[in-house]
């Protein structure tokens, strides 16, 4: 690849090759017409930057959970009947338990590879919901939901809570020890629903609690309902990444109307495939090595019995802690029972919480009433509400976290578990919204370094000595890109209403919702740190006064 | 889409070849100095640099070849059962930790030497497309809108409500088979929700021993698991197993109680030492709150926490709620001794056990 190619697209001089493989080419397109799509699409641009991997590390640990589960299932019995186990791990031999429980013991110590695969699958689930979450942030805080993307901003809203109730069906299907405390207390959320949640319950399990239907059931939804939905919106998701082209940062050379990159063929082709190679071997190697879930050591389900430090996978962490840190409000009603101390932690606050997150686009765009396309991502401190909201979100989704591991913290460091619940509720109000104005503290600094650093250059670390003894820092400017990088975001202003009273001195009316919105989005651009003019720049910049 | 040839590339995309640091006198010193200037790599100018990561690559996908066949090697050759102990790792199964290492090593590597080749020998010259805008022009709105409202007036479901409501009402009703579909999912709840195992005279059995209980069997500061008679797996006369009837989880998930004997001074309610026999006291061991079975027995306080989410009871003290997210006390069995000279049950719960549910009460 010699430099002095032109750039955007092969030169014109490269021959046509004429082999077996064009030919084939050829006899395709003339049914398919294969050379229009290939012609837009195989040098397709895509930019690059380290946090665009995140949610190919999502994509990939998706297909190694879809090859490692279709290999379970080959060995995976979704049976509750009660049989004698007579497997190979001596201390469970002559133990009643489901044959759930068994084919996974089976699996576990008599297939060979068999419990690499099911650790692979297991740690995959956990790398494929943390990549979820990440990826989200990432287009949270640079803002690459905003219009065009908010439909696709959806599809993956709805793949993170699919992959999170997959993750739990998956869970449960080993009937282990574990895994059934995890249901019984699924059984507990949904005996509280108001009205219909005893129905719901019989319906469900099939009678009482365990009985032999749950696992079978969970087990169709785990490796069919869910996945196949699941593949239909990563499908939809990626055809509209492809579709609307990518985000790209702000730089030298990249417009809203642009995108600046390296072609599909052959860089990122190689690049993300290679990469998908790499996060199958990383799980891979975890699965080997790595134990994860020993259901061995748990035994079969039994629902007198339980270990103490019961934890779930760890992005269910946050319903175990809400249901630990809510206080005891019950309510008894003209012989109803309302329990509030299961409902909300466990319904309504997961509810609240994740509903925002799937509204965000529209509850941003209607305050900032923007209704331009945005390609050029927001670098995260030149939006400070935004990422003050962000990072709250997480400092209360963290909380509830932590919370969920009250009884570990207490035993580790040997604390007080109740002087633990009470700082977490403590926490869950207070600390989201420190975290909200320290972020748009930090946010406005760095917006401020950022301006110094265009307006007087970059700080050498060269300290000089003046003839009249004075000691300088030499700051050296920045180049033209720099600047321009610096300096390529927008500020909006808020939105104003109109005058009270129009020319005529009639009174106007201005409807409650647009007072809301010009508050909020008084607040959204409140104070912002100016970005440096040309004026400002030419006058510090045109030979005195520069230090 | 692409820009197949320079000329058609507009030129404030077009790469400045020196990007000046220098302020510019005048115009703005912040506008976009344009797609820098491609700088090549060493393996752009150096054959030997480029013919070393053509090796490096090589290098990396023999690995992964070899791994596989380490990989095929392990799956044939290490016995399933042989467990060695490795420094750090500790004890764990060779052929496991083999085909995780091979397989991870064979994945790896081949994305490794991708990525490898990518960096180093494909173009990283960046290229510039234009994007396109989503919405339609005018004419193709107008057409499409149009089109659009053709077809609707050639179907006449604006001029006939009849054909309109009934389609409306139809596609609303025929779902309604697939709910109804759903009601053999499970039988209806009843009261199962408010009956235990429990009946008047049912002894009971202890889950450890499969024995019904002496009250000098229970000592102070322990706590012993019990299952009403039937629920525990027992050894016959002839010293065969007794096979557990159909649906004895269930029943356990529902009946499974503790027994602790406590000072009879200590115990703060007459009612709890009325149900109980000389201080020895047996309460349900399903949580309140969401159903978890308890296990977590303080003996100096009396406390019975639950190790799910915390709730505390006080056994002294008809089993109150003193801490945690679970609302209300624990439900008492009500027990007495028999003639045998075993504990038994005198009734069910008084009150449902477990988890609250709507038509609780």
């Amino acid at each position: 690849m010699s430099s002095e190619q032109p750039k955007g697209g092969a030169n014109k001089s490269t021959p046509i090759p004429d082999n077996a493989a064009v030919r084939a080419a050829d006899a395709l397109d003339s049914r398919l017409g294969i050379y229009g799509a290939a012609k837009k699409n195989l040098r397709k641009v895509f930019p690059d930057h380290w946090s665009f991997m995140l949610g190919e590390v999502a994509l990939y640990s998706f297909i190694v959970l879809l090859l490692t589960g279709v290999f379970l299932t080959l060995f995976f019995k979704p049976s509750m009947q009660e049989v004698v186990y007579d497997g190979s791990y001596v201390p469970l031999q002559g133990i009643h338990m489901s044959q759930a429980y068994a084919s996974t013991l089976d699996i576990s110590f008599d297939i060979r590879g068999g419990l690499a695969m099911r650790q692979i699958h297991h740690w995959a689930a956990l790398i494929f919901v943390s990549s979820l979450f990440v990826h989200m942030f990432r287009i949270f805080f640079t803002g690459a939901f905003r219009k065009p993307r908010e439909i696709n901003w959806l599809f993956g809203f709805l793949l993170l809570i699919l992959a999170m109730v997959n993750g739990f069906t998956g869970y449960s299907l080993p009937d282990d020890l574990l895994s059934g405390t995890g249901l019984r207390i699924a059984e507990g959320v949904v005996l509280a629903i108001p009205l219909v949640g005893t129905y719901v319950q019989f319906f469900l399990f099939g009678g009482e609690f365990p009985g032999e239907d749950i696992v079978p059931r969970l087990f169709t939804i785990h490796v069919l309902l869910i996945p196949a939905i699941m593949v239909g919106l990563v499908t939809v998701h990626l055809i509209l990444v492809f579709y609307q082209k990518h985000t790209q940062f702000p730089g030298p050379g990249k417009t809203e109307k642009n995108v600046v990159g390296l072609p599909l063929l052959p860089v990122y082709a190689a690049k993300a495939g290679g990469f998908f190679f790499i996060v199958f071997g990383i799980t891979a190697f975890l699965g080997g090595m790595v134990q994860i879930n020993p259901i061995w050591a748990y035994g079969p389900y039994n629902p007198g019995q339980i270990t103490a430090g019961s934890q779930p996978d760890w992005y269910i962490g946050f319903l175990e802690g809400s249901l630990r840190i809510m206080p005891n409000w019950e309510w008894n009603i003209w012989g109803h029972t309302l329990s509030f101390n299961v409902l909300i932690p466990s319904l309504v606050l997961p509810g609240v919480l994740f509903t925002f997150l799937a509204m965000y686009p529209w509850i941003e765009g209607w305050i900032t009433g923007d209704k331009r396309e945005h390609h050029l991502l927001d670098r995260p401190r030149n939006m400070p509400v935004r990422t003050g909201l962000g990072v709250a979100w997480i400092v209360c989704y963290g909380v509830l976290w932590v919370c969920g591991g009250n009884d570990i913290i207490a035993t580790h460091f040997h604390m007080s578990i109740n002087t633990i619940t009470w700082i977490g509720r403590v926490a869950f109000f207070v600390a989201p919204v420190l975290a909200y104005l320290a972020t748009v503290r930090i946010c406005k600094g760095l917006q401020r370094r950022d301006r110094d650093k265009v307006l007087h250059g970059r700080e050498t670390g060269v300290i000089k000595k003046l003839p009249h003894g004075e000691f300088i820092e030499i700051h050296e400017p920045l180049d033209a890109a720099v600047r321009h990088t610096l300096t390529a975001h927008e500020q909006p202003k808020p939105y104003e209403l109109e005058a009270a009273e129009d020319e005529n001195g009639v009174a106007r009316k201005v409807k409650r919702s647009q007072k809301l919105r010009s508050r909020m989005s008084h607040w959204y651009f409140a104070e912002p740190i100016e970005k440096p003019t040309a004026e400002e720049y030419k006058e510090l910049t045109s030979g005195h006064g520069h230090h | 889409m692409s820009s197949q040839d320079k000329s058609e590339v507009p030129e404030e995309h077009l790469p400045e070849v020196h990007a000046s640091a220098h302020v510019p006198a005048e115009g703005d010193p912040f506008a976009d100095p344009g797609l820098p200037a491609h700088e090549p790599r060493v393996t752009d100018i150096d054959e030997k640099a480029a013919n070393r990561a053509e090796r490096q690559v090589a290098f990396l996908f023999v690995i992964s070849m070899l791994s596989t066949i380490g990989f095929i090697w392990a799956y044939v050759g290490i016995d399933k059962y042989r467990i060695i102990d490795i420094f750090f790792f500790g004890k764990i199964g060779a052929q496991n930790l083999a085909l995780g290492g091979f397989l991870g090593l064979a994945l790896f590597c081949i994305g490794a030497g991708a990525i490898h080749w990518a960096r180093t020998l494909m173009t990283d010259e960046e290229i510039v497309q234009e994007r396109h805008e989503f919405t339609s022009d005018p004419e193709t709105r107008e057409y499409a809108i149009r089109e659009f409202s053709q077809g609707a007036a050639d179907s006449v479901i604006g001029r006939r409500p009849l054909i309109r409501r009934t389609m409306i009402g139809a596609m609303a009703l025929v779902p309604l088979s697939g709910v109804v579909l759903l009601r053999d999912l499970g039988p209806l709840p009843g009261t199962k929700l408010r009956h235990t195992d429990w009946k008047p005279g049912v002894e009971l059995i202890n889950e450890a021993t499969g024995l019904p209980i002496k009250p000098n069997d229970i000592v102070k500061g322990s706590l012993t698991m019990v299952l009403p008679d039937g629920l525990v797996e027992k050894y016959g006369p002839a010293g065969q197993k007794e096979e557990l009837s159909h649906g004895w989880l269930e029943k356990a998930g529902m009946s499974a109680v503790l027994v602790v004997r406590l000072e009879p001074e200590d115990i703060k309610s007459k009612k709890e030492l009325d149900w109980g026999y000389e201080g020895i006291v047996a309460y349900s061991k399903i949580c309140t709150h969401v159903g978890c079975p308890i296990g977590l027995y303080e003996q100096q306080t009396h406390h019975l926490l639950c190790p799910c989410h915390q709730s505390t009871f006080d056994l002294a003290d008809d089993g109150k709620v003193v801490f945690g997210p679970a609302a209300r006390s624990l439900p008492q069995l009500k027990i007495h001794v028999n003639e045998a000279g075993n504990l038994a049950a005198s009734q069910d719960f008084a009150e449902p056990v477990g988890a609250s549910f709507w038509e609780r009460g």
